[in-house]
């Protein structure tokens, strides 16, 4: 197990590190200046400029600066955004990206695992029919869509909550609903098969047969090993929170990382939109591996290292 | 139990005549594995309607431009922003075809007889007066064409990685593995934004940027598939009778693989459209005066809450190819490969 982990933490590492390689040597390849006013100013001043932020030496030399900043810590300073350092610019914006992805998770899964739960006991009926309807249409319609049908009809039309921007709790509440309807599909549709599974296996006929009734059945011997496998759906759709979290940042106006970094790549502010790569890879990399640490703590019957994988 | 009294006359209690010869006799004609899977399909209502509409977009996205009588990229912007109006459905109240729009004070007018325009714009217009009508469907073209581009270069690329890598194994798989790894480690968002910020946003560059990890999902069923195929009877008879490497992998692995590789592929393409979208609403998408579903999409978000049906009609269109789409695959999963099904 040990093994296993330390074996995956120096994937990790080789990985960022080609990432952060790979980024730097792309956004030298960028064409177009990094300075706001471009334009306007004169070949000595951007000399200057090149010199501040050490553009003026050769590429390798760069390279060699930007990875020993990185080991430091230290991911550059922004070109656009007032020259603050991207550590402090990043730093000030993760609490409401975290904050918006916390809780559609929560709220997704919550009601993706109810949803599956009631499905697989009411197989065959129009609750599960209905349960697979919400899950393919999560599944399949991008969260802007819903996002723009939760602005005009939820936010304009009826007027419940409001329709952009971040200032308190009721603000949170349409983004939260557009992000977690992904969530919600995929956590149904698993918790289903997993617990149409579950109940189908000998231990729950037993339990019947025993007398327990329904709800000590569907609760206390399904549910509890359902759910186990569950662990392994939440990389992936943490992962897809990110990615649906930079357009849903963008659409309501969110101060999150997701809008730092659409607004970055529209100014072509290489050194914010670096930083935020690495930072978007670290955490894919860093919540895939926690699930399969997790998953093969909870789950001793699970051999890491000769996995299905 | 009427005919509790009827007489059964002894001829009906004969013996079955018993004919050892015909005891074998297929009854049923016997099924391929295409015909089989087909019937199986076919029982799945979901992925025919699916089929259905998946075919009625693809033609209109196909001859729609054409039907309409303005072109996709002709501005009039005296005839902007117009709602949608269609000959005939404009007379049925409940639809929203009859070319009125609700001001803001809660008027209705008929912006077509207000501006006395004689023409049927039949999804309407956008702001620079452009037919959303052609331009709805030559986005539809633009966004199934990079998708399908995109699966069958995954396809390709995913396949011959996979069946090499497992074909082969011992070394040459480990190096190709670790590969495929690292590879996987990186995020596929990470890596489209920053080939499309290289790259410059068209039609070829988002393709190449969604092929770049795309593949990888594909490489890896294909080889778990080809290292359980490899060690039975009849590749080990075709290497016996001295087939050589490449005509195996060709003629008898990957055709055994098809059903596992149309499934992935059905499952990319909905992938690809929503990553094109998704690119257009960070504002990497396709450039004016090029339109895409999901650049349609991101101009109707600025103007939804005047005119809703710029956002509505691209939403509704794509909406309806993703869910197909996933419908089909699902449906092709399920009559393919049973043992998928999750």
């Amino acid at each position: 197990m040990v093994k296993y982990i330390g074996q995956r933490i120096f994937y990790m590492f080789i990985t960022l590190f080609i990432i952060a390689s790979v980024t730097f040597f792309l956004m030298k390849l960028i064409p177009g200046s990094p300075y706001a006013n471009a334009a306007k100013l004169q070949p000595e001043q951007v000399e200057i400029m090149n010199e501040k932020y050490g553009l003026n030496k050769t590429v390798p030399e760069q390279y060699v600066i930007y990875i020993s900043n990185l080991v430091k810590g230290d991911l550059g300073t922004s070109f656009q955004f007032g020259n603050q350092p991207v550590t402090d610019l990043l730093a000030a914006r993760i609490g409401p990206s975290a904050q918006l992805g916390f809780q559609a998770m929560l709220f997704g899964s919550l009601i993706g695992i109810l949803l599956g739960i009631v499905a697989a006991l009411k197989q065959n009926t129009w609750v599960d029919y209905g349960s697979t309807f919400i899950a393919v249409i999560g599944k399949s319609i991008p969260s802007f869509v819903f996002a723009g049908l939760l602005q005009y009809y939820v936010g304009v039309k009826l007027g419940w909550f409001p329709v952009a921007f971040w200032k308190g709790p009721e603000y949170t509440v349409l983004p939260t609903i557009a992000l977690s309807m992904f969530p919600i599909a995929i956590a149904a549709r698993f918790m289903r098969t997993e617990m149409i599974d579950v109940l189908g296996s000998d231990y729950i006929t037993l339990a019947k047969a025993k007398g327990a009734n329904f709800f000590e059945i569907a609760f206390k011997h399904a549910l509890r090993n359902a759910l186990i496998p569950v662990i392994t759906v939440l990389g992936p759709l943490a992962v897809g929170l990110m990615t649906g979290s930079l357009v849903i940042e963008k659409i309501f106006g969110i101060p999150g990382l997701g809008e730092q970094f659409v607004k970055s790549i529209n100014v072509n502010d290489y050194s914010v939109i670096m930083g935020t790569t690495l930072l978007f890879s670290f955490l894919f990399i860093f919540i895939i591996l926690v699930v399969d640490i997790l998953y093969g703590i909870i789950d001793p019957r699970i051999r890491l290292a000769g996995g299905k994988k | 139990m009427a005919n509790i009294n009827e007489k059964i006359s002894k001829d009906q209690f004969e013996p079955a005549k018993f004919d050892a010869s015909k005891s074998e006799q297929i009854s049923k004609p016997s099924l391929n594995f295409w015909q089989d899977s087909w019937m199986r399909v076919k029982k799945n209502k979901g992925a025919i309607i699916s089929l259905v509409l998946i075919a009625i977009i693809a033609i209109f996205a196909l001859i729609g431009p054409s039907l309409s009588n303005f072109e996709y990229d002709k501005q009039n912007t005296s005839h902007a922003n117009l709602p949608p109006r269609i000959p005939a459905l404009e007379n049925v109240e409940w639809l929203p075809f009859d070319g009125t729009r609700t001001l803001k004070n809660g008027n209705v007018v008929n912006v077509y007889e207000q501006k006395k325009i004689e023409e049927y714009y039949w999804f309407g217009t956008d702001g620079l007066g452009r037919d959303l009508f052609s331009r709805v469907w030559k986005g539809t073209q633009i966004s199934l064409y990079i998708a399908f581009l995109a699966a069958f270069i995954d396809m390709v690329i995913g396949v011959a990685y996979g069946s090499i890598s497992g074909y082969f194994g011992g070394r040459l798989d480990n190096i190709m593995q670790r590969i495929i790894e690292v590879l996987s480690g990186i995020p596929n968002l990470v890596i489209v934004i920053l080939m499309i910020l290289v790259l410059k946003p068209g039609i070829i560059s988002i393709t190449i940027a969604l092929t770049i990890t795309g593949w990888v999902s594909m490489a890896r069923v294909v080889r778990a598939q080809v290292l359980k195929m490899k060690n039975q009877e009849f590749v080990l008879a075709s290497r016996t009778l001295g087939a050589s490497h490449a005509k195996i992998i060709f003629k008898h692995l990957i055709p055994n693989l098809a059903g596992v590789i149309i499934i992935n592929t059905m499952f990319t393409i909905p992938n690809a459209i929503f990553f094109e979208a998704f690119l257009s609403f960070i504002g990497l998408g396709l450039q004016e005066p090029f339109a895409s579903l999901g650049t349609l999409i991101d101009d109707g978000f600025r103007s939804m809450r005047a005119f809703p049906h710029l956002m509505f009609i691209p939403a509704i269109v794509m909406s309806v190819i993703m869910i197909a789409f996933n419908l089909v695959a699902d449906g092709l999963r399920d009559a393919l490969d049973p043992k998928m099904r999750d």
